[in-house]
């Protein structure tokens, strides 16, 4: 394992000092490590003193922390443009192919390049905020506390991981440094909602927010590194002389994924039987995760709700919640209007969840499925701390009577999820990143069309009819 | 030393190698002529283990292309066509970086390092940066590269391609010593006189597919048939002497007698001698060139 390491390193090691020989690299290095941060200092100090003058110091002291994030990200960005050089301008430098046959894995070439990238814009982004914290501290003796320096640091290295994963995927990918700029976007676009995301809850304080953001981070920049490990080969770098987007070729991989090898309708409904049995195991383990989604809202709500706010509530509420019409469509419960209603609204959610796990690696498409266990984990305690009815009674009345569908499809949608991302970062010898994932995508839309959406539609009839009538059993109504 | 089995390579449809079968032994020279596109350089990205074969096998200094790839790596110095050097990099630093990946320790790395560069006449200029190396300079540090780790096969794809005279010269110069008992050469081209000069056996190769192997001689023997011999005498041959039945004679004009025959080491003598007895005067017999070229075009056309 050293010697496998000492190997990576060596790779790194090269990769950095041609990149400290370049100067179109080192100017803006040096710029962004003393000049920025320095620039960023006075920016701050002219900031607070003028909104000083209206009263809002709030800004003022908000403003530091956020401009420390600013100084770190500026030099990381740099990272994307080395990263989406790597391997793409070494094929066009012709330059490829000596390191390719030497005695490395894929593995360590990949990983090589990965920390070679890395090391210079994220020690720049690190040094350039020790520059800028310095500077303050000089300036007007201000000092972040321990744990949002912490968090600043940790953010800005991760962001880099993830951009600069997601950029070598790209590299490898890409038969062109122009071709990898241009595929560029689907990298930058996510980032900068991310690096807004960040800015409002720093400026808001929520650090809590933040922390989970790192995590959600760190977690796609894992899932990403993989997904360029599994898809490095030799092979597609030398083999592809152009970038092309043959769609015909994309529908027939999806095509055949979707089909799963079915000749009628009786079959395919065999092979989407199948996927159950595939998936029984990460089915489990999803309801695990959604069990744990649910502790971890109730341990928030018992954290957070003091149960004097929780004693507010009265039964007539809940009572009224369940008889008057459902909100938007103005339809009460027990109307197939109301049943499609909920049925849209849980296919929509699903949809929304999709769009975020295409994007995010799976990642967002199952953070997105845990949310509303999370809020019945955060009900149950609620209503125990109430003092209305016990949680279990609150599981047993008003969830599981529809929610015996309504869980297991959302289970079985989450496990789809994550068998999607498990098929994209696992390597698939002779097959092409775009051919896995169409692949991963058929199987994925399968198991929702045959399955979840139908089990939703179960789960909106019982939510509509049974449940509010087991309601008002319960209730005596 | 090397071996491949019906190697074939397709991409997108399209087989870029169709049958690559071949073997190189310790201490031969084996050139694969061929045009651009014949599949030359997918053939030895294949040996080298960077292409994955659609169908077929390779054994590359024992070991399998298909299963041990990094093995085979690690035997294996290739020259590409692109010399894929660094620009920046000073030329020391380079061949340091390779013999680092190849595992070579820090005592024999500077030993070999200097050796090789000696032996290129590069060492005077270890320290600039490879930007500032003429194209014959880099082809040579390539070669070093190639060699730095010893490997007992080494795979060069054009070597020479888009060089000018002398440095393709030099180049060539420097292939022809690296011959030696222990090491197996696959030298990829489509320069005749290069393949000629240097190969012990030569592999035609049209359309992805190897379609004549064997020595210069046995292939222009395949292919232009047998040699043909020139006898000249003091003065013109009018009553051509009794010769054996197996020599065909092809010209008898003016002092020039030009014949074929099936053994020139048994024949030729007897030719000699026929035409000494009938009272001319031998004053050369010779073996009329012939070229690689005539017998590449032949077989591009009918082999």
């Amino acid at each position: 394992m050293g010697e496998w390491w000492r190997q990576v390193l060596l790779i790194t090691r090269r990769e950095v000092r041609d990149q400290l020989r370049d100067w179109r690299i080192v100017l803006p290095i040096v710029g962004m490590t003393l000049f920025f941060p320095l620039l960023m200092t006075l920016t701050a100090n002219a900031m607070v003193n003028y909104v000083q003058k209206f009263g809002a110091e709030i800004i003022g002291e908000r403003m530091y922390p956020f401009l420390m994030m600013v100084v770190g990200f500026f030099p990381s960005s740099i990272s994307l443009v080395v990263a989406l050089e790597s391997f793409a301008g070494e094929r066009e430098r012709r330059t490829i192919e000596p390191l390719l046959a030497a005695p490395l894995d894929d593995a360590q070439l990949y990983l090589g390049k990965l920390l070679a990238v890395l090391f210079l814009p994220v020690s720049v982004s690190y040094v350039g905020i020790v520059v800028y914290l310095v500077g303050l501290w000089k300036a007007v003796h201000w000092s972040p506390p321990f744990l949002t320096m912490l968090l600043v640091f940790l953010l800005t290295g991760l962001q880099a991981v993830l951009m600069v994963s997601g950029a070598v995927v790209i590299s490898t990918q890409a038969t062109s440094v122009r071709s990898a700029n241009l595929l560029a976007s689907l990298i930058i676009v996510p980032v900068a909602l991310l690096l807004q995301w960040e800015s409002l809850n720093l400026f808001w304080q929520k650090y809590s927010v933040l922390w989970a953001t790192a995590a959600v981070v760190a977690m796609l920049s894992v899932v990403a590194a993989r997904l360029g490990i599994a898809h490095f080969n030799r092979e597609d770098l030398l083999g592809r002389e152009i970038d092309e987007l043959n769609l015909r070729w994309l529908w027939r991989a999806f095509w055949d994924g979707f089909r799963g090898g079915a000749h009628s309708l009786r079959e395919w409904l065999g092979v989407a039987k199948n996927d159950l049995h595939e998936l029984r195991w990460v089915f489990l383990g999803s309801l695990v995760l959604l069990a744990a989604a649910g502790a971890l809202g109730g341990w928030l709500t018992a954290r957070y709700f003091p149960p004097s706010f929780a004693q507010q509530v009265q039964i007539a509420d809940l009572h009224k919640a369940f008889t008057s019409p459902m909100p938007l469509i103005n339809v009460p419960l027990m109307n197939w209007r109301a049943a499609l209603a909920i049925w849209l609204h849980n296919v929509l959610t699903l949809t929304v969840a999709s769009a975020a796990a295409l994007f995010t690696l799976g990642v967002g498409g199952v953070l997105i499925a845990m949310l509303p266990f999370g809020i019945i984990g955060g009900g149950m305690v609620f209503v125990g701390k109430s003092g209305l009815m016990s949680p279990w009674a609150m599981l047993a009345f008003f969830i599981l009577p529809h929610g015996i569908v309504e869980i297991p499809a959302i289970a079985l949608y989450t496990a789809a999820t994550l068998q999607m991302s498990a098929s994209l970062i696992a390597p698939s010898p002779g097959k092409r990143l775009g051919e896995v994932w169409m692949y991963a995508l058929a199987r994925w839309l399968r198991v929702g069309l045959v399955w979840v959406i139908p089990m939703l539609a179960v789960a909106a009839v019982l939510e509509t009819w049974l449940t509010p009538w087991v309601v008002m059993r319960y209730f005596g109504g | 030393m090397l071996r491949a089995i019906h190697l074939a390579k397709q991409f997108d449809g399209f087989w870029a190698v169709s049958d690559f079968t071949l073997s190189v032994r310790a201490g031969e020279v084996v050139a694969v002529l061929g045009p651009n596109g014949a599949g030359k350089t997918t053939s030895v990205r294949m040996l080298v283990s960077l292409l994955r074969p659609s169908r077929g096998e390779a054994w590359v200094a024992g070991f399998n292309t298909l299963t041990h790839g990094k093995a085979v790596r690690a035997h294996v110095g290739v020259l590409t066509e692109q010399h894929g050097l660094y620009r920046r990099m000073p030329a020391e630093e380079y061949l340091d970086f390779f013999a680092r990946l190849y595992g070579i320790n820090e005592k024999s790395r500077s030993e070999r390092i200097e050796r090789w560069m000696r032996y290129f006449g590069l060492w005077e200029f270890r320290k600039q940066r490879i930007a500032n190396f003429s194209k014959g300079m880099r082809q040579k540090l390539a070669l070093a590269r190639a060699l730095i780790h010893e490997p007992p096969v080494l795979l060069l794809d054009e070597p020479t391609s888009a060089m000018d005279p002398e440095s393709a010269r030099l180049v060539r110069e420097a292939i022809a010593g690296l011959r030696s008992r222990e090491r197996a050469v696959l030298l990829c081209t489509h320069n005749l006189a290069e393949a000629e000069s240097l190969a012990d056996r030569i592999a035609i190769m049209r359309a992805g597919k190897i379609i004549a192997t064997g020595t210069p001689r046995q292939l222009k023997d395949r292919w232009l048939g047998l040699p043909i011999y020139e006898a000249a005498t003091s003065h013109p041959i009018h009553n051509l002497p009794p010769l054996p039945p197996q020599v065909e004679v092809l010209q008898a004009v003016g002092n020039i007698l030009r014949f074929r025959s099936p053994d020139w080491r048994h024949y030729n003598p007897l030719v000699a001698q026929a035409l000494v007895q009938s009272g001319f005067r031998l004053v050369y017999m010779r073996e009329l060139p012939r070229s690689l070229e005539e017998v590449y075009l032949k077989v591009m056309q009918h082999g």
